[in-house]
């Protein structure tokens, strides 16, 4: 695609560090933000994961005393608040930022500028929440970092029950972060729908923007009830308010609607991102065509609609009626539907074609299985008198996990392998790959896989000791076993990451023989993308150029 | 065999839930199975062989399928609906027999008050009740208050949990078909000791369960002794209660028949002399962040009041 680039001294003068790190801090490059996005939720990964790690150590045993349990509090809610809003969110922003104006030909985003500002908010919220650690005490000297769980129920929000200012930091990070959510929710939605080059219809557009564009039109409906919660929050702290302060005739019941109706919503934000990894990467490790394109589409919009239309799930146990139970009973099991019909489209599209099973498509296969598993196991739980045994115990956790990690994250490892040849112009280990890949596979299995047990068995989550004698403790020592397997396969990962950037083969701008627009571009592209601006004529514009005598454009 | 597992109900709520559950669980084991056997069979017959570079066959989608794998579901979906629903109703509508007992359930931070408003007894933390003939049942409902925060109410053989909220007064039930006890504990986050808010729930036969109330219902015999002095002159009675004397405080638990109770600090320990008195004397070393603070007490006087609630009968 020389026609694309404009020529540029290869051998131009380094330049002085402090210059370079002054070009990131005020940079409005969708890429160069799409990094910062994804580094920092890297740097979040490893203190969630040291978080997590803490809280296996102390329930490797029953009555075991490894941390007290005022820190294992903090150490769930820090883990909790850190890996979905300051892991998962940017990460999925950051391939967003990176990947949506490369795919659908644009220069940048919509508001290059709206855009760095998000970034810096949200990284605003991550400092104010692990400034906690040192300013939570306030002038009270009790508690340091949040310790009210990561869906901060009332009134343990309420000043009787939260003295200090650790929930006040943990309230002004999602705040800040979700002002920063928000700006890029927006400017993913103008990017999309204003941005699009000649002959890219919405029909055209690839899987991975659709989906984005599903996503941020669900944060701009999630997050803005969680931002009018958060100050009504600090209404009821500091300005007297009662909206959940249940010893003045507050409703507790009202916040876990406010955050539910964030909360389920979020999970969406965060599995449609992952749908969208999945739909770029098994038809190109496929050689297939996505199967059912318009259905994908569709199946998309539905998620998004019905995902609006189900939080209370996770209020089946506070006594409403049953007719409400039965109404989210049917809400929730109607979302099997659509993902469902992912499952199998993206089964189809596998079927009859050649599977190459690099590291990318490794991690797509086993979330297939895994998001398979994560659905099932979630039918379960919508079965409301189901869920008055399982909620709040070892199995949401282990469900939701197998969501967020077996689901979620194991496409977001796809995606970093799949396109981090053409974000760092270099290609990755492939033997390191899959080294990462079977330990984290082994790791997962062994920790979330054996954690449903305890559930069944009686125990509640947000526990830092139990009981001996109830049938829970071998399989919270396997569960922990599993830890060490993540860690030694997240730590293979970022040793790949780091070798390769440094170390690695240049990788050319198509090396994975694919489809989308961003791999016409030289890799790492070029600040303005595209010199001359593509015009395309169906769903796959590079098989279209490869394959001239048998365009896509022909059968759409 | 866990004495907490969901698989082992023996009260109607539960044996409901399990009925469901087990329906449910069928369902989804069979479609696990079709699913992950189509998914197996995709990646091992269509995985690559050497490095041709022919393309296959692009198949864009097919209308006849993709209505297959929409529609079966939706059926699914309606069949689980619909048997779920039936057990919501059954055992959240359930009408409340004329001869149930009433407990009303006050959930406080790290520790369960258990109040019989047709008996006139109040107890915490370990709940007596009669075991109930499925031929002529007597269950009893739970009201479900909190004096604090939020917490839930789960005793898995029992029922499925509700949880307690401030300002929200929830009811349960049960009515359980066999003697026995039965382990639980608090569901819901609550605070620094969530962990060790336990649940002991005793079935009792009708005789035993009469004689029990009988003994709840009973004044105490207290005498002047060097113990109920210093246990009515520190700030212990500010928050415990033991009938007929000065003690009436409502924070922590009733103490009048505290040695007819097999545990002390919400199940945390079994209530033996020497943890009766270390928990006067250092709450913390049994559970730390529970809001009992320490007296101060010396040795002598801690010993003395050791001495005075063990004769609380």
């Amino acid at each position: 695609m020389s026609a694309n680039t404009i020529a540029i001294p290869s051998e131009a003068p380094v330049r002085p560090l402090t210059l370079r790190l002054h070009e990131w801090v005020t940079t409005v490059d969708h890429k160069r933000l799409g990094i910062l996005y994804i580094g920092y939720a890297l740097i979040f990964l490893a203190m969630g994961g040291i978080e997590a790690t803490i809280m296996r150590v102390q329930l490797i045993r029953p009555h075991n005393d490894f941390v007290s349990p005022e820190v294992f509090n903090r150490m769930f809610t820090m883990h909790g608040t850190t890996m979905i809003f300051f892991v998962a969110m940017p990460m999925v922003f950051g391939f967003a930022n990176y990947l949506v104006p490369l795919m659908i030909g644009a220069r940048d985003m919509a508001f290059p500028r709206l855009n760095a500002f998000s970034f810096w908010m949200t990284a605003l919220g991550g400092i104010f929440l692990y400034f906690s650690f040192f300013g939570g005490d306030g002038l009270y000297g009790a508690g340091s970092a949040p310790d009210v769980g990561w869906f901060a129920y009332a009134p343990l929000t309420a000043k009787t029950f939260s003295v200090g200012h650790s929930t006040d930091f943990w309230t002004l990070s999602l705040l800040s972060s979700g002002i920063g959510s928000i700006g890029t929710a927006i400017n993913i939605i103008a990017t999309t729908l204003c941005m699009r080059c000649p002959g890219m219809t919405l029909g055209r557009m690839p899987l991975f923007v659709w989906l984005s564009l599903v996503m941020a039109a669900l944060v701009i409906l999630a997050i803005s009830p969680l931002s009018a919660a958060q100050i009504m929050l600090m209404v009821d702290r500091y300005l007297g308010g009662h909206f959940f302060d249940t010893q003045a005739g507050g409703s507790a019941v009202i916040w876990m609607h406010f955050f539910w109706v964030f909360g389920h919503p979020e999970v969406y934000v965060l599995a449609l991102p992952a749908f969208a990894f999945a739909s770029e990467i098994i038809p190109v490790f496929s050689r297939k065509a996505i199967f059912g394109y318009p259905v994908m589409v569709l199946a998309t919009i539905a998620i998004g609609f019905i995902g609006m239309s189900v939080w209370a799930h996770h209020m089946f146990t506070v006594g409403m009626t049953a007719g409400a139970n039965a109404f989210f009973v049917l809400s929730t099991m109607a979302i099997a539907v659509p993902t469902g019909i992912k499952i199998f489209n993206w089964l189809a599209t596998m079927w009859g074609g050649k599977l190459r099973l690099a590291t990318p498509m490794l991690f797509c296969v086993a979330f297939l299985f895994q998001f398979l598993i994560a659905g099932l196991t979630g039918v379960t739980l919508a079965v409301a008198p189901f869920d008055w045994q399982l909620s709040n115990s070892y199995y949401v956790v282990a469900h939701f996990h197998y969501v967020i990690v077996g689901g979620i994250l194991f496409c977001i490892f796809a995606a970093f392998y799949y396109w981090f040849p053409k974000f760092s112009g270099k290609m990755y280990d492939e033997a390191l790959g899959k080294w990462h890949f079977w330990l984290f596979v082994i790791g997962f299995h062994l920790t979330f896989d054996f954690m449903h047990v305890p559930g069944i068995l009686g125990m509640p989550r947000r526990i830092y000791t139990y009981e001996p004698g109830r049938g829970w403790d071998i399989w919270n020592l396997i569960v922990t076993i599993g830890v060490a397997f993540q860690a030694a396969g997240v730590l293979v990962f970022a040793a790949n990451l780091i070798w390769s950037y440094l170390r690695g083969k240049r990788a050319g701008n198509d090396p994975w023989d694919a489809w989308t627009l961003e791999w016409s571009t030289p890799s790492p592209p070029p600040a303005y993308n595209y010199a001359v601006i593509p015009t395309v004529r169906s769903r796959r514009p590079l098989w279209d150029l490869k394959h001239p005598e048998d365009p896509d454009w022909r059968y759409e | 065999m866990s004495p907490t597992s969901i698989f082992a109900p023996v009260s109607t709520p539960a044996e409901s839930i399990f009925g469901v559950s087990v329906f449910v669980l069928q369902t989804v084991a069979g479609i696990f199975v079709v699913v992950c056997a189509l998914l197996a069979y995709a990646v091992w017959k269509f995985r690559a062989h050497g490095s041709s570079k022919n393309e296959p066959a692009q198949i864009y989608g097919s209308t006849q399928v993709e209505l297959a794998w929409t529609v079966i579901p939706i059926l699914i979906v309606v069949t689980l609906f619909l048997a779920t629903t039936r057990v919501i109703l059954e055992v959240q509508n359930a009408p409340r027999a004329a001869n149930a007992m009433d407990v009303i359930v006050t959930g406080h931070q790290y520790w369960w008050e258990f109040h019989y408003p047709g008996l006139n007894i109040v107890t915490a933390n370990e709940l007596h009740v009669p075991v109930s003939d499925p031929a002529h049942p007597t269950p009893t409902f739970l009201t479900l208050l909190s004096a604090d925060t939020d917490h839930s109410f789960w005793v898995p053989r029992l029922a499925g949990k509700t949880d307690l909220i401030p300002n929200h007064p929830n009811q349960m039930w049960i009515d359980p078909h066999e003697t026995g006890l039965f382990l639980g504990q608090c569901a819901q986050y609550c605070g620094t000791q969530h962990a060790k808010m336990l649940l002991r729930v005793y079935v009792q036969p009708r005789e035993e369960f009469e004689r029990w109330v009988r003994e709840q219902q009973q004044m105490p015999e207290t005498d002047a002794s060097d113990g109920k002095r210093v246990f009515e002159s520190t700030a212990c009675v500010n928050c415990h209660t033991v009938a007929g004397t000065a003690a009436k405080g409502r924070f922590g638990p009733d103490l009048t028949h505290l040695m007819t109770r097999e545990t002390i600090a919400a199940g945390a320990a079994p209530n033996t002399p020497d943890l009766l008195r270390l928990w006067i004397k250092n709450p913390d070393a049994i559970k730390p962040g529970s809001k009992m603070p320490a007296m101060g007490l010396s040795d002598q006087d801690a010993n003395a009041v050791t001495a005075y609630l063990e004769t609380l009968r």
